[in-house]
């Protein structure tokens, strides 16, 4: 039976993501790490802080996994949080698994911890490079309600694979905030429709921030994560620079389209108008031909 | 902010088993740790509520749970974002059914 990855808790996700029984949590909750700033705010904390660290077996394979929780705080990355997900970065370096997968579903920062959530991002950044520079893959899998955005957007992008649902959504500023900074006009927050196809998975897939496009089911999950086992993409200044040339090119192409349609029809999407109603293996036919190869 | 506690008895005494958590401390809901309390003739109840001035309601919720599973030996942590009694009942339920499912792996 169809297990909704979306629908499920970061625990739930892990559980029936990682071979049955293999995972074994790191800092569980028992041990109470909680946030230090949350309770002066007269704010129950969680006993995990939003994140589940540990690792397990895919496949059979040693991989170190984390999952955000977005139901408490929107997937916020406070101090803890954070220094959790730095923390197993680190001990990958040490255990060299065959792959670091982030279940990442956030807003970015938790507003409540401000200074402390900015740092623990820019910290998590590192050590997924540090992570990354040693022939560890990490992969970024996107399905959760509140999507990744903020710092978490940004630390999705510095992995080597992302792979989403299109229920995901992956970007900087969320739709609250480009309404509340730019207007209505130029962004309607609550036109889901518009919201989904800037941000949804199946723009991202289309536009290649995006590796794999996968239905909202935990087991599809699983097995576009057990694909990527031990696949490390280039890490280096040339890698960088033509990761910055293609941004130019996005810029240089889709510029002056005023809507996600307007950039698939430039891509080469014959009817952009259906892609909304397409399930994602159907998707992979688009992308060949966004992608100008032959299926 | 609240936080409670409560000491109820009872006489059902788990093998021993790991800290179980279930729920989410999300808008309206929950999430309840039950760990092992070696040597306890009760069941200790620490909750921390972003909700004030319900603790009559939250002892009663406790007392109802109690009388259907009547454990001892046992801690029971909450963290609370205005779950209403029903879902605080049905989580208390759910942390419960783990804990049988757990040691009856164990035994």
């Amino acid at each position: 039976m169809n297990r909704s990855f979306a629908e499920s808790t970061a625990r739930e996700r892990v559980a029936h993501l990682l071979d049955a029984k293999s995972f074994i949590e790191i800092l569980g909750p028992g041990e109470r790490v909680v946030s230090p700033h949350l309770a002066l705010l007269g704010v129950p904390s969680s006993f995990d802080d939003g994140v589940v660290i540990g690792h397990g077996t895919l496949n059979g394979q040693l991989v170190f996994i984390a999952a955000q929780e977005g139901e408490f705080m929107g997937g916020g990355v406070g101090e803890v949080h954070g220094a959790k997900l730095v923390g197993l970065f680190k001990r990958a370096l040490r255990d060299k698994p065959a792959a670091v997968i982030v279940l990442a579903e956030s807003g970015g920062v938790r507003l409540h911890e401000a200074n402390a959530g900015l740092i623990a991002v820019s910290e998590v950044m590192r050590a997924l490079l540090d992570a990354r520079a040693q022939g560890i893959p990490v992969i970024m899998l996107i399905g959760g309600a509140n999507g990744c955005f903020g710092g978490m957007g940004l630390i999705a992008r510095c992995a080597d694979h992302v792979v989403m649902s299109d229920l995901g959504r992956l970007a900087m500023s969320g739709p609250e905030v480009i309404e509340s900074s730019h207007g209505v006009e130029e962004y309607d927050s609550r036109d889901r429709a518009l919201v989904w196809r800037t941000t949804g998975g199946k723009h991202r897939y289309l536009i290649g921030d995006c590796d794999q496009l996968v239905e909202d089911d935990v087991d599809a999950f699983r097995h576009a994560a057990i694909g990527l086992l031990g696949q490390s993409m280039s890490l280096s200044l040339l890698a960088l620079e033509a990761e910055h040339d293609l941004l130019s090119d996005r810029l240089t192409r889709f510029g002056e389209c005023r809507d996600a349609l307007d950039v698939w029809r430039l891509l080469g999407v014959p009817d952009p108008s259906i892609v909304a109603d397409l399930e994602a293996s159907e998707m992979f036919v688009l992308k060949s031909l966004a992608s100008g190869e032959s299926v | 902010m609240e936080k409670l506690q409560f000491q109820l008895v009872g006489d059902k005494a788990p093998a021993a088993f790991i800290p179980i958590l279930v729920g989410v401390v999300g808008s309206g809901n929950l999430e309840v740790m039950i760990e092992p309390l070696a040597d306890s003739p009760t069941c200790r109840v620490d909750v921390i509520t972003s909700a004030q001035g319900f603790a009559p309601i939250w002892r009663a919720v406790m007392q109802d749970f109690q009388e259907r599973h009547g454990l001892a030996g046992i801690a029971i942590s909450i963290n609370d974002m205005g779950a209403t009694p029903a879902v605080v009942s049905l989580r208390l339920d759910q942390a419960a059914a783990a804990l049988h499912g757990l040691t009856k792996d164990n035994a």
